[in-house]
């Protein structure tokens, strides 16, 4: 079957879609977009977390044919929606920067980031993306993805909470590496930064 | 954090931005917040195909037939491979002990064991494929255990069997078996004023990584395969794999792809050669993903095990003796086993001083699945029980079980029960009393004025207490690992280096074969590069199999190893540099023969400051290159009698105090705060230092409170392959995790350097359970524990294996598990 | 595998009569589980997202009709005032993203006996709304579950709402797991005091082939309060008849031991969980009691 709909602002069109492939499968073997991450496909670590029309789903359980018409925003889409948001336009309008396809270069590409890549100088990141850079809340990185788009909303919602607020928010989302000490710290870093930015 | 000792070694400082000693950002960092990171299972190709394997829906039977007639009829299909297809007369694999039969032949040894594996152009298609061949099974008797596996007339697991340790072992069912004897234990028996024993019993965890088992195999226009995997060890896989494709080394070309964690669980083969032979069968690119079941079935596990201790003391609490035999069970196939057997018998006394001492280690064969490498392993499981030992003792002594534990703490220079002394710093009790220092957390954090927080209790958000029935516990525990692979084994790594200057900056290329599975290694050997060469732009080369082996990411050994071949490779760039400089420039200043001179900012200066040339200067449009292998000390084998050797190159130490809130009634912990100190020599890194010991701490907690793969004792089937029953803790699971770390320089190691991996995952199991004991005042002799078991209402089975048991699903058949949402 | 997609109710009961094997589909988080893991792969999958009544909510007087699919998440946020217990069981479910995305129609569908609504539903009162293109009917929830995963629904039915009884007094649900979020219930509980009845119903989940009430429990607990006058005295409920209370809920279950629990831990946290919700109810009770009479 055909599915039709938005990602990251940008119309996409499926084709040959069989029945039963999840909206994760689409994005990630149709549509180029494989940020959101297959840890678990049965919406028990979060990592799979994409926005469907605003909202923090896991795209694992999501059917393909049941995001039709809809808008999505995936972790490659987080910092231009986040920047449209902090612009006061409604995130999600077209011209949002989409990812690219992976190809093998993409196995040998991250040796191309020289000082940008090591401190995101220079390349536009959500403000949450950052946080978790500089916090060291990222390890082998798989987790990454869904915790960004979850982390994002959160703070959207509440964008002064509590330690306890934090870690109910983030419970969908398993990380193995990092023991979640530092993730909590990039979070509380993001909404300090964000309300330290609110009062200058 | 706080740091004492100097570091060691010889080093030319770190004045360049960016140096060891800074906590410098992942280079890998950007891609993997922007999503655009290429992890293993988001390679694509033109026209690529995708793998399904098909594997035994029992644990133990002959392979009666194998019809694949209907499954390669199907439309969408181009291939289907069983034993019978494999190319070439090699068709087993293995670590160490090649036993493991890359397709099942003849008979299957454990659940999950791949049969058959198919091609297509979708993986639904391949699914509907593999799930149309008929294998028809004649079951076997199973070996589950020690008593199964021992018994006269037991199944051999593997029969004919014609490895090394074959010769030695009591019986075929046993992998590899270490005794390890010093002094007289059975005298030293009567100068002891208590003897305590136990018997415990340590559950199968699961590494479960995140990143499922994933690759892309692409068939080569030479006749070789170009193969992009997410593992441990590429050169390892290479060994395993090339003989199997009946393939020279140098055409099958291996590139690491993202991995998505480790812990040891990608140490061993998954789908690298599945994936290879079917690119090579159809000529077109085959990628193979794992699901999460299948995840479960498709990596070794860490060893469950039986333990059994017996401690002797004087009353003024010096441990007399320590007698122990463990028991592990290794599964169907060897893999990591022997080497399991070595660290849980040499580790086995944990980090205090015994003179007299009788051990035995060993690891069976059984139709269990096959277990491996695992963060810490071996001394995670003994260091479990001395632990839930050294606090048996201190009660019957009447000792607080940290004074306990100071007064038989080891130091530099205690002899280990091998033998071997422990020659660099060794700061035990320092550790614990920093733990024992740590500021508590206040009590009933969870209540306010609006009433209690469920968050902050026992249950969470399941709502079961407001604060009824729950009682706080704290509990301590240190533990000793050894760094890198031991016993003898060559284990060293190879790191390409290479200055140049490019656009009129110098630039630093660094190439191994290490792979980052996490851990940032990458982020390592960039400061390494930028210390020793004084350069500020370093770009680390993806890793493969174009420049040499770099040894395994496990071990705490990698920036110890790897990060010394780095540094030992910079160094000798930066000798040739300066003899270039002389040559070319000595004549313009009299300091390029006489001062010790430096790289730092890009030229090349006086330990006085002095500028003498800029590197693009002395370079021109050369590049000095180095390419090297780096070694660790050599050690060698245990005796395979006594268990005396110098086996080990470097010993880690932990120590964790775990403060635990449990409702009694109900049998639910909640882990309040989970405080580490640990000795890292020199942290290279201090921001991913402290995430190692925080991430091996959490894993610890997951072992003491919740994880467990359980396979059923009748069937040895699993019985929880899914992120729905195996239970990982979340992050309202997990406490505040303050760390403390000690820099303590081993002199032997590149910096002073300590391999930190793995340590914490040891102590932070026995803390939490030292804890959940304090408030329960319950023995708790098995790990993970449970509910029932904090209730009095466990079964005489384990769980899972008593009656009524709702049984697993054969990986790719209808499952019974209870799904629950609504949706 | 065929994909319905029916834009409006109407259209969903044609296809469900037409083709009663079709799988609906609202949150997909139990579907698309099955669907993933190859466990399931029925010929048609119906999906309700389109229908957006089914996500409508209304307060009645005595009742509130809440659609199938409005998601947990909702009813945590709108409904914690009207359906109390409901609204408790909802934030233990899984994971926020799991509660934005599922709801009580696919609980009921699917009538796993570890459903979360499914006790807070027993406790309150309810009634499914089930609807075919033959007509419409209310099933009272007591007669809902038949067995181990099945209900009362005809092939051809579909569940559009489910009609719950507004609270009249306080509810509490509590949920036993081995991890302190997202965790499928080892054994879980509902009480609901119905102080207009003067009643007390109960609902126990994962401790019996099907959710249930504890009836007995239910019978003995009403008859001491009356007996009591506890529900005019607003007395604390006598130790021994809280125990006793406790122990026939226990006894009402029959639970096996699998990979989650064993069958007698699960009796044994149903005591404990039907002392404390009865514990934190009552006191709520009559506090609440002492409120209006302060107030009167």
């Amino acid at each position: 079957m055909r599915v039709n709909l938005t990602v990251n602002g940008r119309p996409q069109e499926a084709d040959d879609v069989w029945e039963g492939e999840s909206l994760l499968y689409v994005l990630r073997e149709r549509m180029g977009l494989p940020g959101s991450k297959n840890a678990c496909e049965q919406g028990e670590c979060g990592s799979c977390t994409v926005r469907l029309d605003g909202v923090p789903v896991c795209s694992c359980l999501v059917a393909a044919g049941q995001a039709e018409g809809r808008e999505v925003v995936t972790v490659e889409g987080l910092a231009e929606y986040a920047r449209q948001r902090a612009a006061g336009r409604t995130p999600g309008a077209p011209e949002a920067r989409a990812g690219e396809s992976a190809s093998l270069d993409a196995a040998r590409r991250w040796q191309a980031g020289g000082t940008d890549s090591q401190t995101g100088e220079n390349i536009e990141l959500a403000p949450i993306q950052q946080a978790f850079l500089d916090a060291g809340a990222v390890q082998c990185g798989f987790c990454t993805p869904g915790l960004l788009v979850a982390a994002d909303e959160m703070l959207e919602r509440n964008p002064d909470p509590a330690d306890e607020d934090i870690r109910e928010a983030l419970s969908g989302n398993l990380c193995r590496c990092t023991g979640y000490e530092k993730i909590m710290d990039a979070v509380r870093l993001a909404a300090a930064r964000r309300s330290e930015g609110a009062t200058t | 954090m706080t740091a004492t000792g100097a570091p060691t070694g010889l080093t030319q400082g770190s004045r360049t931005k960016g140096g060891i000693g800074e906590s410098t950002l992942r280079p890998d960092g950007v891609l993997k917040v922007t999503g655009e990171f290429a992890y293993a299972s988001d390679m694509w190709h033109e026209d690529m195909l995708w793998g399904q394997i098909l594997r035994s829906t029992v644990a133990h039977a002959e392979i009666v037939s194998v019809d694949t007639g209907e499954a390669l009829a199907t439309p969408g299909v181009y291939a289907v491979m069983t034993y019978d297809d494999l190319p070439t007369d090699v068709r087993h694999y293995g670590l160490e002990i090649r036993d493991t039969p890359v397709l099942a032949h003849g008979k299957v040894r454990h659940h999950g064991e791949p049969v058959a594996i198919v091609a297509a152009d979708h993986p639904e298609t391949a699914r509907r494929a593999a799930a149309k061949i008929k294998v028809e099974y004649r079951e076997l008797p199973l070996v589950t255990d020690e008593a199964s596996a021992t018994a006269p007339d037991a199944v051999l697991v593997h029969e004919h069997r014609t490895d090394r340790h074959a010769p030695h072992v009591p019986h075929p069912n046993i992998v590899h078996r270490q005794p390890i004897v010093r002094g007289d234990a059975g005298a030293a028996a009567g100068r002891a004023d208590v003897i305590v024993t136990g018997d415990y019993h340590f559950g199968m965890q699961d590494q479960a990584f995140l990143g499922p088992e994933s690759g892309l195999a692409v068939p080569g226009e030479d006749g070789g395969v170009d193969l992009y995997v997410a593992t441990q060890w590429l050169h390892s896989d290479l060994r395993q794999i090339a003989p199997v494709l009946g393939l020279p080394e140098d055409k099958v070309r291996m590139t690491l792809s993202g991995v998505g964690g480790a812990f040891g669980g990608r140490e061993d083969l998954s789908m690298q050669i599945h994936a290879c032979l079917l690119a090579l069968r159809t000529g077109k690119p085959v990628k193979i993903v794992y699901n999460r079941f299948e995840s479960f079935f498709g990596h070794v596990h860490r060893h469950p095990a039986r333990l059994h201790y017996e401690h002797g003391a004087t009353r003024d609490g010096r441990l007399t003796h320590v007698k122990c035999r463990i028991v592990l069970d290794g599964g169907a196939y060897a893999s990591a086993s022997p080497a399991v057997v070595g660290n849980a018998a040499s580790l086995s006394v944990g980090p205090y001083v015994c003179e007299d001492v009788d051990i035995e280690a060993l690891a069976l064969y059984s139709n269990n699945p096959p277990c491996g490498a695992m963060r810490g392993f071996g001394a995670v499981q003994a260091c479990f029980a001395y632990e839930a030992q050294m606090d048996k003792v201190a009660k019957e002594l009447g000792l607080d079980p940290v004074e306990f534990r100071r007064i038989n703490a080891m130091e530099q220079g205690t002899p280990m029960p091998t033998g071997q002394p422990v020659d660099s710093p060794a700061p035990v009790a320092e550790l614990l009393r920093r733990v024992k220092a740590m500021p508590m957390p206040p009590e009933r954090q969870w209540e306010s004025s609006r009433g209690a927080d469920v968050r902050q209790l026992p249950g969470g958000l399941s709502n079961t207490t407001h604060g009824e029935g729950v009682v706080r516990g704290v509990g301590y525990a240190v533990g000793i690992k050894n760094v890198g692979f031991s016993e003898g084994f060559d284990d060293y790594s190879t790191a390409r280096v290479r200055l140049e200057v490019a656009g009129g900056r110098p630039l630093v290329t660094v190439h191994t074969a290490m792979a980052e599975v996490g851990q940032g290694g990458v982020t390592v050997h960039a400061q390494i590069a930028r210390t020793e060469l004084g350069v500020a732009e370093v770009v680390i080369r993806p890793a493969d199999t174009r420049v040499g082996s770099a040894g395994s990411t496990s071990a705490s050994r990698q920036t110890y190893v790897t990060g010394g071949a780095v540094k030992h490779a910079c160094e000798l760039v930066r000798e040739r540099v300066l003899e270039t400089g002389r040559r070319k420039l000595g004549s313009h200043h009299p300091a390029w023969a006489t001062a010790e001179l430096l790289l730092e900012g890009g030229k090349v200066v006086t330990d006085g400051g002095e500028v003498l040339a800029d590197l693009a200067d002395v370079l021109e449009d050369e590049a000095v290159e180095a390419e090297e292998e780096w070694r660790h000390r050599p050690t060698e084998p245990f005796d395979p009698r006594t268990g005396q050797g110098n086996g080990h190159v470097q010993y880690s130490f932990a120590a964790h105090r775990a403060v635990v809130e449990v409702d009694t009634e109900l049998g639910l912990v909640k882990v309040i705060e989970l405080a580490c100190a640990q000795d890292v020599g020199k942290a290279l890194n201090p921001l991913s230092v402290v995430g190692q010991i925080q991430g091996g701490t959490v894993q610890g907690l997951g072992i003491a409170v919740m994880e467990e793969i359980v396979v059923d004792p009748v069937t040895a089937k699993v019985g929880n392959p899914s992120f729905t029953d195996y239970l990982l803790p979340t992050i309202l699971d997990t406490p505040a995790l303050p760390v403390d770390v000690l820099e303590l320089a081993d002199d032997h190691a590149p910096y002073g350097l300590r391999g930190v991996g793995e340590a914490p995952t040891l102590s932070s199991t026995p803390a939490v359970l030292a804890a959940v004991r304090d408030a329960t005042g319950l023995a708790l002799d098995r790990t993970p524990v449970r509910p029932e078991h904090l209730t009095g209402t466990a079964s005489q089975d384990p769980p899972g294996g008593a009656r009524n048991v709702t049984s697993s699903a054969p990986p790719g058949a209808s499952a019974k598990s209870r799904s629950a949402r609504g949706t | 595998m065929d994909f319905l997609r029916p834009a409006s109710w109407e259209e969903a009961l044609a296809a469900k009569a037409e083709h009663p094997t079709a799988v609906p589909i609202a949150g997909g988080t139990d579907v698309m589980v099955e669907i993933n893991f190859d466990h399931r792969r029925p010929e048609y999958l119906m999906d309700l997202n389109r229908i957006a009544d089914l996500t409508e909510w209304e307060v009645g007087a005595d009742s509130v009709r809440l659609g199938a699919s409005v998601p947990y998440t909702g009813i945590m946020e709108h409904l914690s005032t009207d359906l109390p217990g409901l609204a408790l069981a909802s934030h233990t479910v899984a994971s926020p993203q799991i509660r934005n995305r599922g709801g009580v129609g696919g609980n009921l569908g699917t009538a796993s006996p570890a459903g979360d609504a499914h006790p807070a539903l027993l406790a309150a009162g309810a009634e499914v709304e089930a609807e075919s293109v033959r007509g419409r009917r209310l099933i009272p929830i007591d007669a809902f579950y038949t067995g181990v995963k099945r209900n009362a629904l005809e092939p051809d039915e579909l569940i559009r709402a489910v009609h719950v009884k507004r609270a009249g007094g306080p509810q509490q649900f509590s949920k036993v797991g081995t991890r302190n979020a997202m965790v499928i219930a080892v054994c879980a509980f509902g009480l609901a005091l119905h102080p207009g009845t003067r009643t007390v119903r109960t609902g126990i989940g994962s401790a019996a082939p099907t959710p249930i009430r504890a009836t007995a429990a239910e019978e003995f607990l009403n008859a001491a309060l009356e007996e009591g006058g506890f529900w005019d005295n607003g007395k604390i409920i006598t130790p021994s008849a809280v125990k006793r209370f406790a122990d026939l809920c226990a006894a009402a279950c029959d639970p096996i031991d699998d990979v989650r629990g064993t069958a007698a831990y699960r009796r044994h946290a149903v005591g404990v969980m039907a002392r404390r919700t009865l514990t934190w109810t009552w006191e709520s009770y009559r506090g609440a009691r002492r409120t209006t009479e302060g107030a009167a």
